[in-house]
């Protein structure tokens, strides 16, 4: 088979007949055990008392654990060793673990997990990006800051200057299937996980150590998630190890799922940011210069503030070639939930930064914001003098100019944004607004060494192939998107292939899926895999038919040897019987791609993934309650390997954008509780919050790069696109005075509202 | 209690079961169906979400808040029963896979019964039918685009049973805590003054399921189908405490269009199936939707204990925060609506627009003669403590033109009527400028300008 197409997702039949496993659904032994936190009732203070007795005395309850029962490491980090799974007589933050109960059902642990009696001498606690500024609480010892060019001097001889400040807030993940982990005891102390996570590996080495055991006593399984979005890359990792250490401890086997609202207490989310920018501009709309200081609110641990501040910092251009360009970035260390990565990892903030700004330049030039755009675009490809980012990469596969246009075209950018203007003139109460935004997103994890991966395929005897790797799924399709690369490289029908969940006894060490690589990595992976496979049988036909190994092809399920058509099966077996080795593992690392994180310099991407959206919505001026019209979005897959699986990604990443930037508030009182862990106050996209005109294009251009048959990663990027809808809301709020709307994010109907009545009453 | 039901095409008895243990879990830890999933455990996600099939017909519910003696004498169908015997798909399961609206599939089965349920109705208002079935993955376009190809595909055979309405021969005794009449509920809450009430258990349930608390005695309404009626007379409109928003809401849609429209946006598909009129105003709540639009129709509360019934004005059932004028033993019969001709505005104010508890919601019925107000009642629910009227902003209107000029100037009366609160759904600034504001939009409606973002097409 060809390897592209709009083939199904593999477990589609199974989803929708209910039939699809997630970790709650594997049959358990009948001894199986339950566990539930105890969380602490303070963002911040010391832990003066304990009593646990009603805890223990609760129907149910099998065991208690806390800190003092820890045998080995207290640690459910993901590198910085500051994340004790549970609280060592210190909380930092409301929701913290302290105890974990083991019982024996699900209720009975979350019900005895109230019961705790626990005195808690409560210190201040640094809530807020102020309070954070005010007490200096920081990772590192201060803002990291790149410079490219000389900034100053390019603002002081800049025409006009463009300065503002907005928040963006974070964003819960709201995965529909919260954070699950089984764990199975084995003989001689070894330990079966089974884990809902993005990243077994890891999972693997907190069991590990937390058990006090080498890692090849471990082994972490994982076939699906259901959802992950970043939030099962380290988040997991408290609910595995509570799991191993519970079933080493009552030698039974232990689950643990976290209930919706707890998991939106316990676990990390997106960093909310504050941005304040100046940009000397030019008449034309060109930038001069630009000053940005990012502010990223971090939470209690570390967790991977690190580089997802860093993202935030590469991706402040987006598109654009910005002659100088300064960048301070702040993570501020405060007493609330640790946030974690989230599809982007800080790319939308940094890039909704500098789309914000382009959008306040046009504004106050009374240009046309897609001009302005446009004129600071990085060279197009093929350019003799390829842009170069602040960061020092050069920008040689830049095809956004191309992109914008054929958008402007199809979405009748011109004539909309008249019909717009006109409606505004005519309307008082309901107003509209367009707006029109690029993507240009960089694919690589930042961390040079984790662009790595491994896989694993068997051929059988008779034909059919297993088929293994290092990436997970979470609903992206990646296990169909890798079966279709070894079926291709097989000649075989799909059906061929055996998907099977990541194990890490099949292949060890891997990255977690993220950072949008999850077919780039594990697909070159696999096809190495099946490259070799594919070899020894090519030169063992060859040799033992006499036949030129160019002569021997694989296709339609069969391998033609010269003149001779032999089944795959045929084939396979015949290899079999002559002792040549139908199993092998495969590897890749990404190539070209080096990145020195303290100086800000360097080439951390492999390729750039593009994309351009339009946006109209429209506004009630009395309420500030709005809609999505209509959204056109072209977007860069390379040479698709499933345009169906990808759009879906596009589709999909434009509506979560679109929420974290409207309806999704998260809101934390005074004292540090979170008010919105639910659904029912916390808000993500409902089915009529899409656009009710959704045109969705993969933009089909092979990569320049060598990836995977040419195509790009389409997990992270198309998140970005929703960029457009709060521009388009800007924009409406616009129509409303002559000020900048100034709209913070999420662009709710309050904010709306109150920006609204600012713009009026100036 | 012993209770039973059909599930998927099987008898179902059980013997002494926990009044208050859910469905969903009954389901997955007992029944080992696992099919249907728990994505919130409080009727927000739609992914437990189940089919149950009685006499007034087949509802999309959410198994999470669904307590077990709810079902007694039904049918239930789970995501396990949509394909066939020889399991051919359902057409909508068939839709989905062929037009990519999975891809976690978390959310897939419960979307794939509440497609069903809507096919099987005959409802093609797939916004509405999916409003409480949130997908974090897709963006719902592909889930759409299943929709609309399955929408008009037959139901299939092994389902036509459910279009009937059949439901078991309810054999079972249940006894005192599932009265089968309004006479043998005020009967046993006499016996039991102090017993829950659980009528469609949309509120009850997340104190279960959330607050964690052991209702041992409950007594549930469900039984009692003469609560469960709406009788329309020349003088008024009579609903009985037990019927479901999903079925006032055709009743409103013929007298009072925009309470119907308030209705459709009211919780979801899977809630309105479950939740009652009667529940709505009895849990007291000040962000309940219906009792500021039925105070502004001036409706009458029916409350009866044992034998002695007497009527009030809906508006004075709300005493304060938490405090309603209802005794021990004493419940909800009916609330009537006066016959009047429809002047009713009401808005729902909310983050989102589907399944969302509202920020404010206002309701304003203000009848207008020859350009003055005749008269004006307007209440407000989520600007006070309980759902509550307007009165200094009825009195500086009544008498007044109806123009700009008087809603502008009666706008500081409502800061005499209201001092809202502050919490994550709004702001107190908010909610005082937005029901303000509110009057301009009812005003503006009456003029014939576009008021409502949900009417403008792109
Ligand atoms: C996801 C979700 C979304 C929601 N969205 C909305 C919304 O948009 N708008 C809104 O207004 N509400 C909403 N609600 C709240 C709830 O659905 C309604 O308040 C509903 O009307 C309650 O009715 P019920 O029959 O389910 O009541 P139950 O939960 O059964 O009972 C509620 C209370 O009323 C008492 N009670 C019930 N019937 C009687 C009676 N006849 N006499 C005396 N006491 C009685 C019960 O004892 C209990 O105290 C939502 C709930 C959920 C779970
Ligand atoms: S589990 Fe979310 S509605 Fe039931
Ligand atoms: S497919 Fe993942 S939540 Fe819908």
């Amino acid at each position: 088979m060809s390897a592209r197409g709009p083939r199904i997702h593999d477990a589609a039949p199974l989803h929708v007949t209910g039939a699809a496993r997630y970790i709650d659904d594997i049959p358990v032994p009948g001894d199986c055990l339950h566990l539930a936190f105890g969380l602490s009732h303070e963002a911040r203070g010391v832990i003066t008392r304990a009593d646990l007795s009603k805890v223990r005395a609760a129907p149910g309850v099998i065991d208690v654990i806390t800190a003092a029962h820890l045998p080995f490491d207290n640690d459910v980090s993901p590198a910085a060793h500051d994340e004790p799974l549970l609280a060592k007589g210190e909380v930092f933050y409301h929701g913290q673990p302290i105890f974990l109960v083991i019982a024996t059902s699900h209720l009975a642990a979350r019900k005895a997990a109230r019961l705790g009696d626990i005195t808690i001498e409560p210190r201040p606690a640094i809530l807020t990006i102020d309070d954070a500024l005010a007490a200096g609480s920081r990772f590192e010892a201060g803002p990291v800051i790149w410079t490219d060019g000389d900034t100053d001097a390019a603002l002081a001889a800049a025409p006009r200057i463009i300065e503002g400040q907005f928040e963006m807030g974070g964003q819960e993940h709201f995965y529909l299937e919260s954070q699950a982990a089984l764990a199975l005891p084995q003989e001689n102390d070894d330990m079966l996980v089974h884990s809902s996570t993005q990243h077994p590996t890891e999972i693997q080495h907190k069991v590990a150590e937390a058990l006090g055991v080498p890692m090849h006593a471990v082994r972490v399984e994982t076939r699906r998630m259901g959802g992950g979005f970043g939030g099962k890359e380290s988040q997991g990792n408290a609910l595995a190890v509570s799991c191993a250490v519970a079933a080493r401890h009552t030698g039974r086997p232990c689950k643990m799922r976290y209930d919706r609202d707890d998991d939106m207490v316990i676990t990390g989310k997106r960093h909310d940011f504050r941005i304040a920018y100046r940009a000397g501009v030019a008449p034309d709309g060109r930038l001069l210069g630009v000053d940005v200081t990012q502010y990223a609110r971090c939470g209690w641990a570390q967790d991977l503030s690190l580089p997802v501040a860093d993202r935030a910092m590469l991706h402040a251009d987006n598109a654009y070639d910005i002659p100088a360009m300064r960048i301070e970035s702040h993570r501020l260390k405060t007493h609330t939930a640790s946030a974690t990565a989230y599809r982007g990892f800080g790319g939308p903030q940094g890039m909704l930064g500098i789309e914000r700004l382009m959008d306040h330049v046009a504004h106050a030039l009374n240009l046309d914001p897609t001009s302005v755009r446009r004129r600071n675009f990085y060279a197009p490809a093929g350019s003799a003098t390829p842009g170069v980012t602040h960061y020092g990469q050069p920008v040689e596969d830049f095809v956004l100019d191309n992109m914008v246009a054929a958008l402007e075209a199809s979405a009748a950018y011109a004539a909309r944004r008249k019909a717009v203007d006109d409606w505004n003139a005519q309307n008082d109460v309901l107003k509209k607004g367009l707006a029109l935004s690029p993507v240009k997103f960089g694919i690589s994890f930042t961390l040079t060494h984790l662009n790595q991966a491994g896989a694993l395929v068997h051929v059988y005897q008779d034909g059919s192939i297993h088929l293994n790797h290092g990436g997970t799924e979470m609903g992206q399709g990646l296990f169909q998107k890798v079966a279709q690369v070894a079926a291709s490289v097989f000649g075989v029908p799909l059906e061929t292939v055996k998907i099977t969940a990541t194990d890490t006894a099949k292949v060890p060490n891997t990255s977690a899926t993220a950072a949008s690589s999850g077919t780039d990595l594990n697909g070159m992976a696999v096809k190495a895999a099946c490259d070799t496979i594919k070899g020894r049988i090519v030169a063992f036909l060859a040799e033992s038919r006499g036949v030129d190994t160019a002569k021997i092809t694989f296709e339609d399920g069969n391998v033609q040897v010269g003149d001779d058509t032999l089944s795959f099966a045929e084939a396979a077996q015949a290899a079999y019987t002559n002792r040549i080795s139908l199993s092998a593992t495969g590897f890749y690392k990404t190539p070209k791609v080096a990145w020195d994180r303290l100086k800000g310099r360097g080439r951390p991407f492999f390729y750039f993934a593009y994309g351009v959206s339009m946006t109209e919505v429209v506004i009630d001026t009395l309420t500030g309650e709005n809609r999505i019209l209509r959204a056109d979005i072209v977007h860069d897959a390379g040479s698709s390997l499933n345009p169906a699986l990808d759009i879906g990604q596009v589709e999909g990443g434009y509506v979560q954008g679109a929420g974290w930037l409207t309806t999704e508030e998260l809101i934390w009182d005074d004292a540090g509780r979170l008010r919105t862990h639910a659904p029912s106050t916390y808000k993500i996209p409902a089915c009529s919050d899409r656009p009710d005109i959704f045109n969705v294009a993969l933009w089909d251009a092979p990569n320049p790069e060598d990836t995977i048959f040419r195509s790009k990663a389409v997990g992270e990027p198309p998140f970005m696109l929703g960029i457009s809808a709060f521009l388009a809301l800007s924009d409406a709020v616009a129509a409303c005075g002559a000020g900048y709307p100034d709209l913070d994010a999420p662009a709710t109907p309050e904010r709306i509202l109150t920006a609204v009545t600012r713009l009026r009453q100036t | 209690m012993d209770i039973t039901f059909l599930l998927n095409g099987e008898n179902v008895t059980l013997r002494d079961v926990d009044p208050t243990r859910t469905t969903l879990d009954w389901l997955r830890e007992e029944r080992g169906l696992r099919g249907s999933k728990e994505g919130c455990n409080e009727g927000d996600c739609g992914a437990c979400t189940v089919m149950v099939t009685d006499a007034g017909g087949t509802s999309a519910l959410n198994a999470c808040i669904l307590f077990l003696p709810q079902l007694h004498g039904k049918t239930l169908t789970t995501v396990e029963g949509l394909s066939g015997p020889d399991g051919a798909l359902h057409p909508v399961q068939e839709a989905l896979v062929t037009h990519h609206g999975s891809q976690c599939g978390f959310c897939t089965p419960g979307i794939a019964v509440s497609l069903a349920a809507g096919q099987l109705n005959g409802d093609t208002a797939h916004d509405d039918v999916l409003a409480g079935n949130l997908c974090r993955c897709t963006g719902y376009a592909p889930i759409i685009r299943a929709a609309d190809a399955a929408a008009g595909a037959p139901v299939p055979d092994w389902l036509s049973t459910l279009r009937a309405g059949e439901s078991p021969a309810a054999s079972a005794e249940v006894g005192p805590a599932l009265p089968d009449s309004s006479d043998a509920l005020a009967h046993a809450l006499m016996e039991r003054p102090h017993a829950t009430l659980v009528a469609g258990a949309t509120d009850v349930g997340l104190w279960v399921t959330k607050g964690l608390r052991d209702l041992r005695d409950v007594i549930f309404l469900g039984g009692a189908t003469d609560l469960q009626q709406i009788e329309v007379s020349d003088s008024d409109i009579r609903i009985g405490a037990g019927v479901t928003i999903a079925q006032l809401l055709p009743v409103m849609a013929d007298h009072h269009p925009s309470f119907a429209e308030m209705l459709r946006r009211f919780a979801s598909t899977q809630v309105r199936g479950a939740a009652t009129l009667g529940g709505n105003i009895a849990n007291g709540s000040p962000i309940g939707d219906s009792p500021p639009a039925l105070i502004a129709l001036g409706a009458t509360l029916h409350l009866r204990r044992g034998d002695v019934r007497r009527d009030i004005r809906l508006q004075d059932f709300f005493i304060d925060y938490g405090k309603q004028d209802r005794v021990a033993g004493e419940f909800v019969e009916a609330i009537s609506i006066p016959r009047q001709s429809d002047h009713l505005k009401v808005y729902k104010l909310s983050k989102r627009f589907d399944q969302d508890i509202s920020a404010v919601l206002g309701a304003f019925n203000i009848v207008v003669e020859d350009g003055i107000v005749q008269s004006a009642r307007i209440a407000f629910g989520g600007m006070a403590g309980i759902p509550k009227r307007a009165t200094h902003v009825e009195q500086a209107l009544t008498g007044q033109p109806w123009t700009q000029a008087s809603v502008d100037a009666v706008g500081p009366a409502f800061a005499q009527d209201f001092t809202p609160m502050s919490d994550m759904r709004a702001s107190a600034e908010y909610r005082l400028e937005a029901a303000r504001n509110m009057l301009t939009r009812a005003l503006a409606e009456d003029q014939g300008t576009p008021v409502s973002v949900l009417e403008v097409t792109p």
